[in-house]
């Protein structure tokens, strides 16, 4: 095998075995930093030796016997400058073997959970959560999150070397929540995993940059973490939210690499094979009896898109009554925005606009364009033009995106000339 | 991106042996590995060709064609599609299943992407821009 092909599956092979290793290690030696150095050795130990020796038949074994050796090495070495390291030093006198082997008879399966958690912990910055979790259990490299944050690589790589001192001083115990904490800690990990999959395909200030990559690793993430805790409906319902959100990209973009919003978009190009697995995570989620978690109630909504064969065959009541219990669930001034273009939609453009009245003066919307432009599509709708002209540029002045400000002012321009008064409300894609 | 992994039939498959228990428990092990790791999005197992039909478009005809087909080694046996990383991601994971004896074919499935390569420079050249002016506003 030639030596390129060689170290591409050895990359290969090691990003699928990585997080289990690292979490293996950080169970061992109790912390992140030297568990993933200890991981990165072996790796390096793999790249030379099986171009040689052969590919083993269980890489993942072979890693983790490399790297506990190392361990062992790194344990003697603490010792002999009479430092302590972690729960290893408890007893000075037992080889360090056998310390490392009882401590691998704890319980093997919860590892990885572990590690996403302590990923996620709330002594860390949200941000240096997102970068420690697409390090350690996406497996992706300093400069690939760089890229997807366009963040320089350097700040990067700082964050996530301060992520791992701040869990090492906190003394974060590498484990799985128990209980009620079980919940409270897994919110905050569904919360990075939606916002590294939002990240993969939100508009950025300036153009559109979408990057599917990312959205594809947290929907993978999603999945894995489905397979972690089961029984948790609200993982299932973030799962269903993102496959049938994915499932609409395809028709995301038009050939200009324009955005085309999604009741214009056309549903052929709608991934079924997605939509089918958001739908059948939906029912779990309900099965489970999580049908009124927050995302479980936002894939409720999405699976009613992707029900419906054409935009107009779309079930507004039903959306409309979905927004109704997110607002009761999990209230924002944005989610009141959305039902009120719901209701709009399935009552008619007065009832929509007396619902927007109520969020005028809303602090938290102040400054943000999707409210004068729901209320200049309202406007529109009723025949008021001028009116709706005068939202519609209001609206594309705060808009902070090339493209959004275009699409708006053209609207605007298109009621101002008598033309065009199309003021089909707009759901975002 | 996806592949779809292709199991090509042998002899045996068309002559509608069914797998043993042993090696149905082998392949249900290893598609809930693929299941744990959000690798899977989809597969299944094809009748033999005998169970089949074919349509050859041509010469402004379309002529159904019953099965069995002859050129057992290039006939399908069953699919998967799998969301992989890469290439070589792909083919790791599919040395990890049970087959003993057969040839699975690894295809890329075309992508929304793969139709707007114009568009990447274009947008490679933005993202430059915004980290520049990223490492930028960091030296301050």
């Amino acid at each position: 095998m030639p030596a390129s092909d060689a170290r591409e599956a050895i990359q290969a092979i090691y990003r699928i075995e990585a997080p289990r290793l690292v979490a293996g290690l950080v169970r061992l030696v109790r912390d992140v930093g030297l568990a993933e150095e200890l991981a990165h050795d072996a790796l390096v130990a793999a790249l030379e030796r099986w171009p040689r020796e052969g590919m083993p038949d269980r890489p993942g074994a072979w890693l983790m016997a490399t790297a506990r050796h190392r361990a062992v090495d790194a344990v003697r070495r603490e010792r002999l400058a009479g430092r302590k390291h972690g729960v290893l030093a408890a007893d000075a006198d037992t080889a360090p073997e056998r310390e490392l082997d009882s401590a691998l008879d704890d319980e093997v399966g919860d590892e990885l959970l572990a590690l996403v958690f302590t990923a996620c912990h709330p002594v860390l910055s949200t941000e240096a959560q997102v970068a420690l979790t697409l390090r350690l259990l996406c497996g992706l490299s300093i400069d690939e999150i760089a890229r997807a944050f366009l963040a320089a690589e350097p700040t990067i790589a700082q964050r996530i070397v301060r992520a791992k001192r701040t869990l090492a001083e906190a003394r974060v115990p590498f484990e799985v929540p128990r209980g009620p904490a079980l919940r409270e800690r897994l919110s905050t990990v569904l919360q990075v995993v939606y916002l590294v999959f939002n990240e993969g395909h939100s508009a950025t200030a300036g153009e559109d940059v979408i990057r599917p990559a990312l959205s594809e690793e947290a929907l993978r993430l999603g999945r894995v973490l489905a397979g972690l805790v089961p029984a948790e409906p609200e993982v299932h319902g973030l799962v269903a939210l993102m496959e049938l959100t994915a499932s609409r990209f395809p028709a995301r973009t038009g050939r200009e690499g324009e955005p085309v919003l999604l009741l214009d978009q056309d549903r052929a190009r709608w991934d079924r094979l997605l939509a089918g697995r958001g739908l059948s995570a939906l029912t779990r989620a309900e099965d489970l009896g999580g049908a009124r978690g927050p995302y479980a109630l936002q894939a409720a909504i999405a699976a009613c898109h992707a029900r419906a064969r054409t935009a107009e065959e779309t079930d507004w009541p039903r959306i409309a009554a979905i927004y109704a219990e997110l607002a009761a669930v999990e209230p924002s001034p944005v989610v009141e925005l959305n039902r009120a273009m719901a209701v709009a939609m399935a009552e008619g453009p007065g009832a929509g606009l007396a619902l927007l009245e109520a969020l005028a003066d809303e602090p938290a919307l102040r400054g943000y364009h999707r409210l004068p432009a729901a209320r200049g599509e309202l406007l529109a709708r009723l025949g008021r033009s001028g009116e709706a002209r005068a939202e519609l540029e209001r609206a594309a002045g705060l808009a902070h995106n090339a493209r959004e400000r275009e699409m708006l002012l053209l609207r605007a321009r298109g009621l101002g000339e008598g033309g065009d008064a199309d003021s089909r409300v707009r759901p975002e894609r | 991106m996806r592949v779809m992994v292709l199991v090509k039939a042998n002899e045996k498959y068309e002559a509608g042996a069914m797998p043993d228990e042993q090696a149905l428990t082998a392949m249900g092990t290893f598609n809930e590995e693929l299941v744990k790791a959000g690798v899977l999005l989809a597969g299944d197992g094809l009748h033999p060709s005998s169970r089949g039909k074919r349509i050859a478009f041509g010469g402004g005809k379309k002529t159904v064609l019953d099965g069995p087909f002859a050129e057992t080694k290039e006939l399908i046996a069953g699919f998967w599609l799998w969301q992989v990383r890469s290439l070589d991601e792909a083919v790791e994971w599919l040395k990890r299943a049970p087959f003993t004896d057969e040839t699975v074919e690894i295809r890329p499935v075309f992508e929304a992407e793969d139709f707007g390569k114009e568009l990447a420079p274009k947008v490679r050249a933005h993202e430059e821009r915004i980290r520049a002016q990223a490492a930028a506003r960091e030296k301050r």
